[in-house]
C-alpha cells in the first residue's frame, strides 16, 4: 500500500509540473472560459512534454551504453 | 486463557488502516495547500502587474477567473496524461 501511494504521489508531483510548464507555454490573458485554442495548445503541451522527456530518457541511455563499450 | 495476543493483533489491524487513513488525509491537505501555493504565484504573475495599496476589482475579478482557469488546465492535463499513459502501457504489452 505504501509503495503504491508513493507511486500516486510522484504522479501527482509530475502531473503538477507539466500542470504549471502548460500553463506558463500556453495562458497569456485571462478568460471567461478556456478558448479552443488554448485548450489544444495544453494537450499538445502535455503529449509534446512526454515526448521529449521519453526522448532524453532513451538517448541518455545510448551515451550511457556507447561508453561501456 | 491467553487473549492478549488475539486482542492486541485485532488492535494492531485497526490501528494500522487509521494509521493509513490519517496519512492519506494528511497528504491530502499538503497536497492542496501545494495547490494554492502554486495558484497563488501563477495569478499574482498573471493578474497584479503593478502592486497598489489594495486589490482594486480588476485584479479581483482577474484572479477569479485565473483560479477557474488554473483549475481547467489541471483537469485537461490530467486527461491528456492519462490517455497517454494508457497508450503507453498498451504498446509496451504488444
Amino acid at each position: 500500500i505504501f509503495q503504491m501511494e508513493v507511486q500516486k504521489a510522484k504522479l501527482q508531483a509530475q502531473m503538477n509540473k507539466v500542470n504549471e510548464l502548460c500553463w506558463d507555454t500556453c495562458v497569456f490573458k485571462m478568460k471567461d472560459k478556456m478558448d479552443s485554442r488554448t485548450e489544444s495548445c495544453i494537450s499538445y503541451c502535455v503529449e509534446r512534454y512526454i515526448d521529449t522527456s521519453l526522448l532524453i530518457q532513451n538517448r541518455f541511455q545510448q551515451m550511457l551504453s556507447k561508453q561501456m563499450h | 486463557m491467553d487473549y492478549s495476543s488475539s486482542s492486541s493483533s485485532q488492535l494492531d489491524s485497526g490501528r494500522r488502516e487509521e494509521y493509513i487513513d490519517q496519512v492519506k488525509q494528511q497528504l491530502a491537505v499538503a497536497q492542496a495547500q501545494e495547490l494554492l501555493q502554486r495558484m497563488s504565484d501563477k495569478c499574482f504573475k498573471k493578474c497584479v502587474t503593478k502592486p497598489g495599496s489594495s486589490l482594486d476589482n480588476s485584479e479581483q475579478k482577474c484572479i477569479a477567473m485565473c483560479m477557474d482557469r488554473y483549475m481547467d488546465t489541471m483537469n485537461i492535463v490530467a486527461r491528456t496524461y492519462s490517455s497517454r499513459l494508457q497508450q503507453e502501457m498498451s504498446r509496451m504489452g504488444s
